[in-house]
C-alpha cells in the first residue's frame, strides 16, 4: 500500500509549498480568487505577482488557478466553482473563452461573489461586475498609426501574425492595427478579423515564438516583398524577426507589436522591433484585488470598465504619434 | 500490492470461477486507487472544514462528470490493448454539432442530440474499422481522427462559441435536492453509465470477451471469439459514450464550445491508469476508472480549498500516474513468473 503513503506525502508537500506562498489562516481573512488563462505566460505571472503583493498589503488571502492552455474553458469553470466553495469574496478572471465562461460567472455572482474580468472582457461584457483591462483595439490603433507615420507613404505589403481563431483579444488588436494604419476601417465591435488589399498574408501563431517564426517563413514564401509585419505579441514578433533575419530582410522590414513585456522592450532597444503598445497587467491585478477587498469591507461592488491604459514604446518617435522611449518601457515592463 | 491474488487472476482469466460480486468490485486492482482516494479525502477533511460537505462533494462529481464519462469509453478501448487519443476531439465535435443544429438550424433539440450521438458513434466506428479492417495501430488511427475531428469542429463552428441553447439541451445540468444537497442529473447519468459498463464487462459474454481479446487476441480468436466484430463494437460503443459526454459537457457549460476537450484525451487516460487498468490490455476495471477520475477531481478541489496553486494538482497527478503504471508493471512481472 505504498501508493497510499506516497499520495499522502505528495499532498503534504504540496500543501506546505502552498502555505509558504499564501501564509496565515483563512479564519476571518478576506479571500480573493485569481484565475488566469495559463500558469506560464509572463503576462499572467506578472499579474499574479501584482495580486499577491496587493493581497499581502491588504491582509487578504489570494487563491490562484489557471487553465492548462489558452482557450481552456473547462478548467476555468472548475476553478470558479472551487473558489466559490472555498468562500472567496470576489474572483478576478482573465476569461479564456469569453462566451463560454458566462454561465459559470453568473452562477458565482448569484451566490454573492463579485466577479471582475481582467485583461479580457466577457461576451457580453455585462456578465461580470466590472472590467479592468487594456483597450486592445486602442493598443492596435496606436501601432497602426505609428506604422503609417514610419512608413512615410511607402506602399505597404502587410503580414499579420495573429493569435488564434475566434479569440477576441486577437481580433481587437488586428482590427485596431488595420484601422490605425488606414488599411481598413472597422469598429471595436467587429467579431471577425478585418481584411485589406494591403494585407498579403495572415497567419495564426497562438502568440508563440516558434509558431511566429514558421508563420513568417510561410508568409515570405508567399510574398517575399512584405515590408510591414504586425504581430499579436512580442514572442510572435521575435519569431518573425528570426525568419526575416534568416531571409536577410531584417533591416528592410518593420515589425510592430503589442504587449510591452521586458523581452519585447529589450527587442526594441536591440532594433528588432520598431514599436510596441505596452500594457500593464500588474496594475490590472492591483486594482482588482483592491476592488474585492473594498467590496468585503464596504459591500460596494466595482462596476463598469476601467481602462488600465496603453503606452506606445519606441526609440524612433514619429511626429503626431505620442510615444515614450525604451527607458520608460523597461522601467514599466513585465515578465 | 504487487502480489497476485486469486481475485486478480480471475480478472485475467475470465473462464475461472467467480467470487462474490462485492469481492469482484473490490478486486485488487481497484483497491489501490480506493485507498488513495480515501487518504486524499481524509487529508482534505482534516485540513479544510469546507471539504467534507454534501455540496462540495456533489460539486467534485459534477466536475469530473465529463472526463469521467469519456474515461468509460477509454477504459473499454484500453482493455482491448488499444488506446483512444481522439475522444476529447470527438466529444467537442458532438458538442458543437448538437448546439449548432439546435440553435442555428433550429432543429428539434432531441433530434439534434440524436444527430450528435450518431456523429460520435460514427467516429468510433470509423476508428474501429481502421483498427480492425486495415489493422492499423490504434495510437496512429486515433491520432489521425483526433486531428480530423478537431478540424471539423473548427470548420463547422467557424470558431464561434454557440450560446443561448434551448433548455432541453441543458437538462442534465439541472439539479434535484437530496438532504439539502443539490445533485445534477448529469452526475446520475454518469454513475448509471458506470454501473451499466461494469455489469456488461463483468457479467456478459461480450464483456468477458473484451478482456480475452485484450489479454491475447490470437488465443481469443482461436477460442471462437469474433475479435474483429468485437473490436468494432468496442470502438463504436466508445464513440457513442463520447457523444453522451458531449451532451454532459453542454449541460455543464451551457454553451457549444469548439475549444473544449483539448486535453481530455490524456485526462481520460490518466483516470483509466490511476484506476489500475493496464495499458497493455486485458486487466482492469471500470470502477477503478471512476475512482481514478474522482482522485483527480478531489485533489484539484481540495488543493483549491486550501489555497494551493493549481499547478501542484498537475504535479501530484503526474506522480500518481507513474506510481499506478509502476504498480501495474510489477503485477505483470509477478504474474509472468
Amino acid at each position: 500500500m505504498w501508493i497510499g503513503a506516497l499520495v499522502a506525502l505528495a499532498l503534504l508537500a504540496a500543501a506546505c509549498a502552498g502555505r509558504s506562498s499564501s501564509g496565515g489562516s483563512s479564519g476571518e481573512q478576506v479571500q480573493v480568487g485569481l484565475i488566469t488563462k495559463t500558469e506560464t505566460n509572463p503576462f499572467f505571472v506578472k499579474m499574479k505577482e501584482g495580486a499577491t503583493k496587493e493581497a499581502q498589503a491588504k491582509g487578504a488571502k489570494l487563491l490562484t488557478a489557471a487553465g492548462k492552455f489558452d482557450g481552456d474553458n473547462a478548467s476555468q469553470v472548475t476553478a470558479i466553482e472551487n473558489m466559490v466553495a472555498a468562500g472567496v469574496k470576489g474572483i478576478l478572471i482573465t476569461p479564456s473563452d469569453t462566451k463560454a465562461i458566462v454561465p459559470a460567472v453568473t452562477k458565482a455572482r448569484d451566490k454573492g461573489v463579485v466577479v471582475i474580468a481582467l485583461d479580457t472582457p466577457t461576451d457580453p461584457q455585462s456578465a461580470v461586475d466590472a472590467l479592468f483591462a487594456t483597450n486592445n483595439y486602442n493598443a492596435g490603433l496606436l501601432i497602426g498609426k505609428y506604422a503609417k507615420a514610419a512608413m512615410d507613404s511607402k506602399p505597404a505589403k502587410i503580414a499579420t501574425l495573429d493569435l488564434a481563431p475566434g479569440i477576441t483579444v486577437g481580433i481587437l488588436r488586428h482590427n485596431g492595427f488595420l484601422t490605425g494604419y488606414g488599411a481598413a476601417n472597422v469598429d471595436q465591435n467587429a467579431t471577425q478579423l478585418a481584411t485589406s488589399p494591403q494585407v498579403v498574408c495572415s497567419q495564426d501563431t497562438q502568440g508563440d515564438q516558434a509558431k511566429g517564426q514558421t508563420a513568417m517563413e510561410n508568409c515570405l514564401q508567399k510574398s517575399p516583398d512584405i515590408n510591414l509585419v504586425y504581430t499579436i505579441n512580442e514572442p510572435a514578433a521575435l519569431g518573425a524577426y528570426n525568419a526575416l533575419k534568416a531571409a536577410g530582410k531584417e533591416k528592410s522590414v518593420m515589425i510592430v507589436s503589442v504587449d510591452g513585456g521586458c523581452t519585447g522592450v529589450q527587442a526594441i532597444v536591440d532594433g528588432k522591433i520598431a514599436a510596441t503598445s505596452q500594457q500593464y497587467p500588474l496594475k490590472m491585478a492591483t486594482v482588482g484585488v483592491d476592488a474585492v477587498v473594498d467590496f468585503a469591507k464596504t459591500g460596494k461592488k466595482a462596476t463598469g470598465y476601467t481602462d488600465t491604459g496603453v503606452t506606445l514604446i519606441t526609440d524612433k518617435a514619429q511626429p503626431g504619434v505620442p510615444s515614450k522611449d525604451t527607458k520608460f518601457g523597461l522601467a514599466n515592463c513585465w515578465g | 500490492m504487487a502480489k497476485v491474488t486469486p481475485a486478480e487472476r480471475a480478472e485475467a482469466a475470465p473462464a475461472e470461477a467467480a467470487p462474490s460480486l462485492l469481492r469482484r468490485a473490490l478486486a485488487l486492482s481497484t483497491l489501490g486507487p480506493l485507498i488513495a482516494l480515501l487518504i486524499a479525502v481524509a487529508f482534505f477533511t482534516a485540513r479544510s472544514d469546507r471539504f467534507l460537505t454534501g455540496g462540495n462533494l456533489s460539486l467534485v462529481v459534477q466536475q469530473v462528470m465529463v472526463v469521467g464519462t469519456l474515461a468509460i469509453g477509454q477504459t473499454l478501448v484500453i482493455l482491448t490493448a488499444g488506446i483512444d487519443l481522439s475522444n476529447g476531439a470527438v466529444m467537442a465535435l458532438g458538442n458543437v454539432v448538437i448546439a449548432k443544429l439546435a440553435v442555428d438550424s433550429g432543429m428539434n433539440p432531441l433530434l439534434a442530440i440524436a444527430v450528435g450521438l450518431l456523429v460520435c458513434a460514427a467516429f468510433g466506428a470509423f476508428n474501429g474499422s481502421l483498427v480492425t479492417g486495415l489493422r492499423l495501430p490504434p495510437f496512429i488511427v486515433t491520432l489521425g481522427t483526433l486531428n480530423i475531428a478537431f478540424a471539423l469542429t473548427h470548420i463547422y463552428s467557424n470558431d464561434q462559441t454557440i450560446s443561448n441553447l434551448p433548455s432541453a439541451l441543458t437538462f442534465f445540468g439541472n439539479t434535484f435536492t437530496v438532504g439539502g444537497t443539490d445533485i445534477t442529473y448529469g452526475t446520475v447519468l454518469m454513475l448509471v453509465l458506470y454501473v451499466v459498463a461494469w455489469y456488461v464487462l463483468r457479467q456478459t459474454a461480450a464483456g468477458r470477451h473484451v478482456y480475452a481479446v485484450g489479454n491475447n487476441p490470437e488465443a481469443a480468436r482461436l477460442t471462437g471469439i469474433q475479435t474483429r466484430r468485437l473490436l468494432l463494437g468496442v470502438y463504436t460503443t466508445a464513440g457513442l459514450i463520447y457523444g453522451i459526454a458531449a451532451l454532459l459537457l453542454i449541460a455543464r457549460t451551457s454553451v457549444g464550445d469548439p475549444q473544449a476537450g483539448a486535453t481530455d484525451n490524456l485526462d481520460s487516460i490518466t483516470a483509466v491508469v490511476l484506476g489500475g487498468t493496464s495499458l497493455f490490455g486485458g486487466r482492469g476495471s471500470v470502477i477503478g476508472t471512476l475512482l481514478g477520475a474522482l482522485i483527480v477531481g478531489i485533489v484539484r478541489n481540495g488543493l483549491q480549498l486550501l489555497g494551493v496553486r493549481s499547478i501542484y494538482q498537475v504535479l501530484i497527478t503526474g506522480i500518481l500516474v507513474i506510481l499506478a503504471v509502476a504498480v501495474d508493471q510489477l503485477a505483470r512481472r509477478r504474474q509472468a513468473k
